[in-house]
């Protein structure tokens, strides 16, 4: 039996549909109670208790949740288009999921380990962009399309930014595969990129923000402006779809961010031998590392969104521009003379 | 099975590329070049080009077009209006189009590109990084016309902004430098007010 179930998982395809599965899954599942976190972190933020009513302790309500949205009827507005108006939020799903291809959960554990990895995911992030465009143009509705018009400008703008970012860490790293990046901070603490990149870190992450249209980012929806922008005319699974690629995203740039500048899956511990922790878990790296890392970034979204007023348009658009941009090009340039002096432990010949 | 995901994709390339021209929406006619772009990428990744094909998808599809849809879906085009007199011009245009395609394909026909021309490159294994053999060739042979290139690109953008650079001296805006280097001075002045107490004078009551 067990030599059966083998033999079909040797079959190419049926090797790489499980792979994908068993990423999907526990991703999905996180989505899932990132929504109930999300509620309950910004609920005691506010001095509210959140969600507690579905399960114990409102354990259940995200499952609730998608089940309702799940069964409630798909309305199409009067004069949309309904190709597009069903296309748009499939495009979002799927670039949101299809950027964690390349995503490695361990030395050794990644479904595709491409040299252009990085460049990947920044493709998949910069289609995503159509998901909301076609959305807010196919809906018919002044507000979506106000919504779209200020999302194709802001995403543009925090890309470039964010590209310049990633173009440090490549520079650290030589390299454009995610674990050659993660190989390259190995050593201790001090050699995490987070140290000689701390600018292009924060606007690494500040970007990320900005790219998902999340607080204090998030002029895209702006409820108190446009109602809900560009899923203001969405209901049912449609509107779920959106919810589920918003928050996949979200949780991208969160292990992004961890790989590249927190050392992935490296222990923080590692190379420090005072603490004698040996050989134990702890010393080791190991998944549990890299998604600890990844939950501080996530819980870093919940908390700008219960933290920052909305910034108003024209400030998105300053800060994206005049601020990011500029510093990033400087950085570039100093992590060009870094390189030159051979600066200990990150730009080592080797 | 190459040859098989190829003809997909230049299928798709190919009749989204028709669509461009012939659907009378400007919005859907941008929707296709996006998927005509998209295909083209795909192509190129069959070609082992994964660097080319991913910035072709990061810059076309991902940066320029959304700007493309940014300006079209703000337009307010009649393309009943843009097709009025379509018959009447088509002979013209047919004949246009002729001549330019036999000149080009005169000039460049397909000799020019059959495998006695090119031949067939070699096959690298999945080790080879072309994203690092291009960085080689761009940064020492090509270095000059790489960032004569460059250069020029960046004339253009600034020749881009001034050209469109209205100054308005009159509009109000948020001047952030100046609301980060302000004292708190600068918004509050505390005035000294003697305390003393003022001798209670009652009013006199007038009788008239």
């Amino acid at each position: 039996m067990l030599d059966l179930i083998l033999s079909i998982y040797k079959i190419p395809v049926i090797n790489i549909l499980v792979k994908i599965i068993v990423i999907m899954v526990p991703l999905l599942l996180t989505v899932a109670y990132f929504t109930y976190a999300e509620r309950k972190v910004i609920g005691y933020m506010q001095v509210r208790i959140g969600p507690n009513r579905v399960g114990p302790r409102g354990w259940l309500q995200p499952i609730a949740d998608a089940m309702k949205l799940m069964f409630k009827e798909i309305i199409f507005p009067s004069d949309a288009n309904k190709v597009l108006f069903t296309i748009a939020p499939t495009l979002a799903i799927a670039t949101a999921l299809a950027a964690w291809a390349v995503v490695p959960f361990g030395s050794e554990l990644v479904l595709a380990d491409i040299n252009v990895a990085l460049l990947y995911i920044l493709a998949m992030t910069s289609i995503g962009v159509y998901g909301i465009i076609l959305a807010g143009w196919s809906s018919n509705s002044k507000y979506a399309i106000m919504s779209t018009l200020r999302t194709a400008a802001q995403v543009v703008s925090y890309e470039i930014a964010m590209g310049f970012a990633l173009v440090g860490v490549v520079m650290a790293a030589r390299s454009l595969n995610i674990g050659d990046i993660v190989e390259g901070q190995s050593s201790s603490i001090w050699g995490w990129y987070m140290w000689p990149l701390l600018p292009l870190f924060v606007i690494y992450f500040i970007s990320g923000v900005a790219e998902t249209n999340r607080a204090p980012f998030d002029v895209a929806e702006g409820e108190s402006e446009i109602v809900a922008g560009f899923h203001v005319e969405y209901s049912g699974i449609l509107f779920a779809i959106f919810f589920l690629a918003e928050y996949a995203n979200m949780i991208l740039i969160s292990i992004m961010a961890a790989l590249m500048f927190m050392g992935g899956w490296l222990s923080p511990f590692e190379g420090v031998s005072a603490l004698g922790l040996g050989d134990s878990f702890l010393a080791g790296s190991s998944i549990i590392w890299l998604l600890a890392k990844t939950a501080i970034f996530m819980f870093l979204f919940l908390w700008f969104r219960a933290t920052f007023p909305r910034y108003r348009y024209d400030q998105i658009m300053r800060l994206g521009w005049k601020v990011f941009i500029p510093i990033t090009i400087v950085w570039i340039y100093v992590v060009g003379l870094m390189y030159y002096l051979e600066l200990a432990p990150w730009f080592i010949k080797g | 099975m190459e040859t098989f995901v190829f003809y997909i994709f230049s299928a798709f390339m190919v009749l989204s590329a028709l669509m461009v021209i012939s659907v009378n929406n400007p919005v859907k006619a941008a929707f296709f070049l996006v998927l005509s772009f998209f295909a083209s990428a795909a192509i190129w990744l069959l070609l082992e080009a994964e660097f080319l094909a991913i910035i072709l998808v990061i810059v076309y599809v991902g940066a320029v077009m959304v700007l493309f849809l940014f300006v079209v879906m703000m337009l307010d085009i009649n393309m009943v209006q843009i097709k009025k007199g379509f018959v009447n011009n088509l002979p013209l245009a047919v004949a246009v189009a002729i001549a330019m395609f036999a000149t080009i394909f005169f000039v460049v026909g397909g000799e020019s590109f059959s495998q006695s021309v090119f031949t067939i490159p070699d096959r690298h294994g999945a080790d080879y990084s072309n994203v690092a053999e291009l960085g080689k060739v761009l940064y020492s042979d090509y270095v000059y016309s790489f960032e004569i290139a460059a250069v020029i690109l960046l004339v253009g953008i600034i020749a881009a902004i001034s050209l469109t650079l209205r100054r308005r001296p009159n509009t109000r805006h948020q001047k952030i430098e100046d609301q980060i280097a302000v004292k708190s001075k600068d918004r509050l002045q505390v005035v000294k007010v003697d305390a003393q107490p003022r001798k209670y004078e009652p009013a006199k009551e007038e009788q008239k």
